[in-house]
């Protein structure tokens, strides 16, 4: 006889599998649609009227889209590797040493993961109107300063939390070994330390770049009329109208993130190899 | 007694040292030499000061009063990586991401040495620890044995002139401890490098040290050789740390330079010694008798106490009845409750397969020790 499925066996209880299927096309649907309308032969993007690539040849042609892009990217690119320094070293500072007002600061570092974007918002954007204007007419990857800032003002938290997490699961007597075998103190935390956080190091870098290159509300109220990001620019569009144009760009970005993540889990499972081997 | 030795050179100096933390102090005004060649042990419960004062010593911590030299240099302040000193530490704290060729050579790295020489001296220590041709295995590939032996051949590939072993032996298992206990000690003759370990077990401790340090609460309750430790326990909580111990109070009777005679009135018996306590006649003190140097002998029949060696009379020995007996293999302990209610423990080494003289539960006997079996303890 077999066993009666637990409470909690989703893949034996068909009412269970019901809502496990509800969920996943829940959460898949909408990107499927996506996908699909990208190549659809249509202006309207609602209904089906045959296969084309003519979107994605658009999107290319778009010097504005492309350009969107771009500074997306690059913002994205300059805020993970700050936001991966600035936000190791708090970590580092709140996991190594006790001083006084440490569980304010401790505090004050996790504020921007709670505060309303729309707040952190409008924070910046009086900052850079009145506190530190930040130079117009700037060449081009200088001017995208105001918002490579404010970019890492909200990631580099999460790269704290995540890099702290991983440094409670160090060994300090590794850190006290290479001092004892003769190491300096940044020597032994180049050798030892940082080793130890790479998977951390990289899930905080995955996280800050993503945060970066999706985020609108912040971006939107610290973007000049010259730094257009994706999607500031998508939003845009979208307020004229809702082109395949849009998901064709929309599809590539989706695969972009899809191979950057499935890139960083390979290192990592890699790493993890390694280790075994 | 102490036995007399060579002169040797003072290696490690430490003065009147005190650490505090917050408002708990660890080590409370220690003040100890250790010797050229030793194998030193500080030996201790957990929470004595034993690892903060080799913390001290390796620059992990900073005394908050007091000084350390080594070599009759002052390194009370220096940092870890400017001391003469490795350690292997409990965790072994082998690099994870290294493999065993890269730790061991880590050290030298650091000191700037060149390939051909890391190689050669890395090889050297492998060997030394009888691990060769691991030089590529990954840590994780390792036993804790392994592991153990790799942390060890990291910190003495460095030539230290002291080598600091915190637990050395506490994470692995009983069969393993005792085979790298004779390994550590094959290993000190070798190299000749003044060791200094850190343990809370008495029998390693024993087993392996020329000298040891009993800590408690902080300070230092004795120093001195694994025999004088046990024979001649300086006070009570020593003798009851160094493995188990009945003990009488008593009030000396009669002191002479060659026997004395202690009246132990809770057990109604006078106890012979065969040398003098150098205690004035009136204090109070402590009689300390070793359960192995207690014998057993049979009252059956009413037989009256027998005549203990070296001893008048009627003195050293005691009635009982046997409570409990349990059997260890190599040997057997009694515990036997004295007619007063005291209870004493008795251990007999199994001699024979089984017992010629069959004491058993329940059984009323004689406990007898010789003149010279006791020691005396004054606190």
């Amino acid at each position: 006889m077999r066993e009666k499925p637990g409470l909690l066996d989703y893949g034996r209880r068909w009412p269970l599998r019901l809502v496990m299927a509800a969920v996943g096309l829940f959460l898949y649907l909408p990107l499927v649609v996506l996908v699909v309308m990208s190549f659809n032969d249509s202006k309207r993007t609602t209904i089906w009227r045959g296969f084309t690539l003519d979107w994605y040849a658009a999107v290319f042609r778009d010097v504005e889209l492309i350009q969107a892009l771009v500074n997306s990217l690059t913002i994205a690119a300059l805020s993970t590797l700050l936001s991966l320094g600035l936000g190791t070293l708090a970590a580092i500072a709140l996991w190594r040493f006790r001083f006084p007002g440490r569980t304010l600061v401790q505090g004050g570092f996790a504020l921007p993961i709670v505060v309303p974007e729309v707040c952190m918002g409008v924070a910046l954007l009086i900052f850079f109107a009145r506190v530190m204007p930040w130079p117009m007419g700037l060449p081009w990857p200088l001017s995208l300063g105001a918002i490579v800032i404010a970019h890492v003002a909200f990631s580099f938290p999460f790269v704290t939390v995540v890099v702290r997490a991983r440094l409670a699961s160090f060994d300090r007597a590794q850190e006290e070994a290479a001092r004892d075998l003769g190491a300096g103190q940044w020597q032994a935390l180049r050798d030892v330390v940082i080793p130890h956080l790479r998977p951390a190091l990289l899930a905080g870098a995955l996280l800050a770049f993503t945060l970066s290159l999706d985020d609108f509300v912040i971006t939107f109220f610290t973007a000049g009329p010259d730094t257009v990001t994706f999607p500031v620019k998508v939003y845009s569009m979208v307020r004229f109208s809702v082109t395949p144009k849009v998901n064709a760009i929309s599809t590539m970005l989706l695969l972009f993130t899809i191979l950057l993540t499935f890139l960083a889990l390979r290192l990592q499972a890699r790493a993890e190899a390694e280790k075994r081997v | 007694m102490p036995e007399a030795q060579a002169p040797r050179r003072t290696i490690i100096e430490f003065r009147h040292i005190t650490k505090r933390f917050g408002p708990v102090t660890a080590v409370d005004d220690v003040s100890l030499t250790i010797e050229e060649g030793e194998f030193f042990a500080l030996l201790g419960p957990s929470g004595c000061g034993k690892t903060t004062l080799l913390r001290m010593l390796a620059g992990f911590e900073m005394p908050t009063r007091g000084s350390i030299l080594i070599d009759g240099k002052d390194i009370t302040r220096a940092p870890p990586n400017a001391r003469p000193v490795n350690m292997v530490f409990q965790s072994y704290a082998v690099f994870p991401h290294l493999d065993v060729m890269r730790n061991i050579e880590y050290g030298l790295r650091m000191e700037g040495a060149g390939t051909a020489e890391r190689r050669e001296r890395a090889e050297a220590a492998l060997a030394m620890v009888q691990l060769e041709g691991y030089g590529d295995r990954m840590p994780d590939q390792l036993s804790g044995g392994q592991r153990q032996r790799v942390a060890l051949a990291r910190a003495i590939v460095k030539r230290p002139r002291v080598l600091l072993l915190d637990e050395p032996l506490s994470a692995l298992d009983a069969k393993l401890r005792e085979e790298l206990r004779f390994e550590l000690s094959a290993l000190q003759d070798k190299l000749g490098i003044t060791f200094v370990m850190v343990t809370h077990d008495q029998d390693e401790a024993l087993a392996l040290a020329t000298r040891c340090a009993v800590m408690h609460k902080g300070s230092l309750m004795q120093v001195a050789t694994p025999a004088d430790l046990y024979e001649f326990p300086a006070s009570r909580l020593v003798a009851d740390f160094i493995g188990s111990v009945n003990l009488f109070e008593g009030r000396v009777e009669v002191d002479e330079s060659d026997h004395a005679v202690i009246d132990l009135p809770e057990v109604g018996v006078k106890a012979w010694l065969d040398h003098g306590t150098g205690a004035s006649g009136t204090v109070q003190i402590w009689l300390a008798l070793r359960p192995e140097k207690v014998e057993l002998h049979k009252r059956a029949n009413g037989s009256g106490p027998p005549t203990m060696e070296g001893t008048p009379a009627g003195h050293n020995v005691l009635k009982g009845t046997i409570l409990d007996i349990a059997y260890l293999g190599s040997e057997s302990v009694y515990d036997v409750r004295l007619e007063g209610g005291k209870r004493v423990r008795v251990i007999r080494p199994n001699l024979t397969r089984w017992d010629q003289e069959d004491f058993t539960w329940d059984e009323e006997v004689w406990l007898g020790w010789h003149a010279e079996a006791a020691h005396v303890l004054l606190a």
